[in-house]
């Protein structure tokens, strides 16, 4: 197996190094052929991995590969944990990546930057792969830090855009606020155990809970959950929860299949991913999981709201997928780890296909992301028609479908964690997964009926050139619809119920709520029913899509009306809650003005007016008063002489 | 009776006077020179002085020494003064001022 492990991580890394390299002499066939060979290739071998690991009953393995570097006892080294999480996800990424790669052939067919665009989504394959792959955190920081850097790559991808520019930065400068938490959480992880490697941190987890850690004197705070916040911080910036939130939808400004690739499917769900992997830690720390489940429930709901204001196609799926990754952490915060990773497997399916999609109708519509301007698309492009319609069911939790099974199993764990008690946490994390439901079928159907339904609202030269997208996209798309339709049908009672992660999750006894749920589960179509009695979500998403039914294609000149009478919280959510202005003005801002202040006052006037020519003009001033003196007469200077000698004998002889 | 106190005197006032002369005098080189002799002629004077009184010939061979240096920096001292005229057309002391800043 050890090979196949090391295939699966170096493919897509070679053929990104060719794509990329050689891109010329091998043309744009040979680009896309050989990465999809490559992604191809990954996707079989991790297919087989947790073939072996899941039916074939086969072992978790945690090996070394190489020593990069030892310092002071502390080993620095590459080496792969490969459990039931870590294969899961790698069929994921692998599966979504190898979508996306086919879907830019179509995608990208007259871009300049062909051979590039391969070369780079190839190279995320290989980042994500090391990041989930990893057995110690170095190789995880290494995978993290390397799919930001693709990311910023992909997002500033049309680098002559001013504002792809400006997301890219963006993302790249919110991450580093993420990043830096994350780092300081892995040095304290290493100051408590003096080791990168997870089975020997999780095995001195105890240890580590067991001590106390004093940032400023005389307030000590437990160390575990001082690492476990500031890990969350990382996951915070990846997974863009609020308030790290605001580079996601930016980064729209990328081409649609990165969209898919990296700002919904894969490389947001990384913070999701890293804290499963971290259980063993988290569960020790009630605090942490407090901190982290208010955070993915002011996420899940508040963001979720974006998405109805929007009008770029793109960003009402990419708030929609802020929002989603809220549930995933408040899933974590109840210690719903599996659950969590289940919605995210299934979330990697439909928000792949709500974006692809949407890509579909972009290009169809010649590069036009305003929905305003779309409407009865239906007739026109069929197979995307079915697609994002079985997405978007996916999406708000239709029941059957592959979002209903995680959706409705995290609202359920969330709804019994007894761990969070009923106070003010509860109700917070609760409601807000609840209203989220209403929420989420809510901005899914507007963008659902004005795209696809109503009255057609392109203009006439547009409209006579709108036909079905060529098979390499609409393929993708049928073939990310499959399972986003069917694959909770199968994959719940396993992955929720069966002991599916093994050891690779762990979760203390009183934590576990999937446990206490798992004995009530009688299988898929039990669960099935039992969601129509048991609780409001399946009636919440129904009155969401009858109230984006209403408004916009009974009375579609409504919601002006409701924007023009509730004027201050349609400008709130226009404004997304001034987030943005909070970071650009606020702190970007305020770090220029201070920079500015530091530069003209303490640089130009302080050093280099007062300390540096201060010092010179005032030895220039000091000597040409001094030289007054210096007259040339020589009897001026013989009677200084005698003066002093004067004055010197007398002192002399005073002085005895 | 004339004692060492009236030799120091008439040495004292030799010596203010050439200091005087070297501070009041404006005008001539040469009379700065000549000043600079009446002041070592001063201090030859303390040096015969002292060596009578206290019966020490030393303070005499001292003086013959000097008188022969002096002699000598009177010469050198004439020739850059014949030197500088030569250069400058001028031996008035206020004009020599090119010595400062």
């Amino acid at each position: 197996m050890h090979s196949f492990h090391l295939t699966i991580v170096l493919a897509p890394l070679a053929a990104a190094i060719i794509a990329g390299l050689f891109g010329r002499q091998i043309g744009r066939a040979g680009a896309h052929w050989i990465t999809i060979l490559g992604v191809g290739l990954s996707f079989v071998l991790s297919v087989l991995v947790l073939k072996n690991l899941y039916w074939d009953g086969g072992a978790a393995e945690n090996y070394n590969l190489y020593t990069w570097a030892v310092s002071d006892g502390l080993r620095m080294e590459v080496g792969f944990l490969i459990d039931r999480l870590s294969a899961l996800m790698m069929v994921v990424v692998t599966f979504v990546s190898l979508m996306v790669h086919i879907y830019t052939v179509g995608y990208m067919k007259d871009d300049a930057g062909y051979q590039r665009f391969f070369s780079y989504i190839s190279l995320f394959t290989f980042s994500m792969l090391m990041l989930v792959m990893s057995n110690n955190f170095l190789q995880l920081f290494f995978g993290w830090e390397a799919v930001g850097l693709v990311s910023y790559l992909l997002i500033g991808f049309w680098y002559t855009k001013e504002s792809a520019i400006f997301a890219n930065l963006k993302a790249f400068l919110v991450n580093r606020v993420g990043d830096f938490g994350f780092i300081l959480g892995i040095a304290g992880v290493v100051t408590f155990t003096n080791s990168l490697d997870y089975a020997t941190v999780f095995a001195n987890a105890d240890s580590i809970a067991a001590q106390n850690i004093e940032i400023f004197a005389g307030t000590p705070w437990n160390a575990i959950s001082v690492i476990c916040i500031l890990l969350f911080i990382g996951a915070m910036g990846k997974s863009a929860q609020a308030p790290l939130h605001v580079w996601l939808p930016d980064s729209m400004e990328g081409p649609t299949p990165i969209s898919a690739l990296i700002h919904a499917a894969t490389m947001v769900t990384a913070g999701i991913f890293m804290v499963a992997r971290m259980s063993p830690l988290f569960e020790l720390s009630e605090t942490a999981l407090a901190v982290v489940i208010v955070i993915g429930a002011f996420t899940a709901f508040f963001m979720g709201l974006l998405g109805i204001v929007q009008n770029d196609i793109k960003r009402v799926i990419a708030y929609s997928t802020l929002s989603q990754l809220g549930y995933m952490t408040v899933a974590l915060g109840a210690s719903a780890y599996g659950a969590a990773i289940f919605h995210l497997m299934t979330h990697a399916f439909f928000k792949a296909l709500l974006f692809l999609a949407a890509g579909s109708v972009i290009i169809a519509l010649h590069h036009e992301q305003d929905i305003r301007k779309m409407g009865g698309l239906k007739k026109y492009l069929p197979i995307t028609y079915w697609t994002a319609l079985i997405g978007s069911l996916a999406l708000i939790g239709f029941p059957g479908s592959a979002g209903f099974f995680s959706k409705d199993a995290l609202i359920e764990a969330v709804r019994d964690s007894h761990w969070l008690g009923q106070g003010p946490i509860y109700w917070i994390a609760y409601l807000s997964v609840l209203l989220g439901v209403f929420v989420t079928a809510l901005y899914s159907f507007r963008l659902f009926f004005l795209v696809f339904h109503g009255k057609e609202r392109m203009d006439d030269e547009v409209k006579s050139h709108v036909h079905e997208t060529p098979w390499v996209i609409t393929a993708p798309l049928i073939l990310l619809a499959i399972p986003s339709a069917i694959i909770g049908w199968f994959t719940i009672e396993p992955v929720l119920f069966g002991g599916f992660f093994g050891d690779a999750i762990v979760v203390t006894s009183a934590h576990d709520v999937l446990g206490r749920m798992g004995e009530e589960f009688h299988g898929s179509w039990n669960f099935l029913k039992h969601s129509f009695v048991a609780g409001p979500v399946f009636y919440l998403a129904a009155a969401g899509v009858f109230t984006a039914w209403f408004l916009y294609l009974k009375r579609p000149e409504l919601p002006a009306k409701i924007a023009t009478r509730f004027s201050a919280i349609y400008r709130l959510l226009e404004q997304k809650y001034y987030f943005d202005d909070l970071w650009i003005k606020g702190f970007a801002g305020g770090g220029r003005r201070i920079g500015q202040f530091l530069w003209t006052r303490g640089d130009e006037q302080l050093i280099d007016g007062v300390l540096v020519n201060g010092t010179a003009n005032s030895v220039a001033r000091l000597a040409t008063t001094l030289r007054h003196l210096q007259t040339g007469y020589l009897y001026h200077y013989a009677f200084a002489m005698v003066i002093a000698l004067t004055l010197f004998l007398g002192w002399l002889l005073w002085m005895h | 009776m004339i004692g060492l106190n009236h030799y120091l005197t008439l040495s004292a006032i030799l010596f203010s006077l050439s200091v005087a002369g070297i501070f009041i005098n404006r005008r001539n080189l040469i009379l700065l020179l000549m000043c600079i002799e009446l002041m070592l002629l001063a201090v030859n004077f303390n040096f015969v002085a002292f060596s009578r009184a206290l019966g020490d010939e030393t303070g005499q061979v001292f003086v013959f020494f000097i008188l022969t240096v002096a002699a000598a920096e009177a010469a050198i001292g004439l020739a850059i003064l014949v030197v500088l005229f030569r250069n400058r057309g001028s031996i008035n002391v206020q004009e020599l001022d090119s010595m400062k800043g």
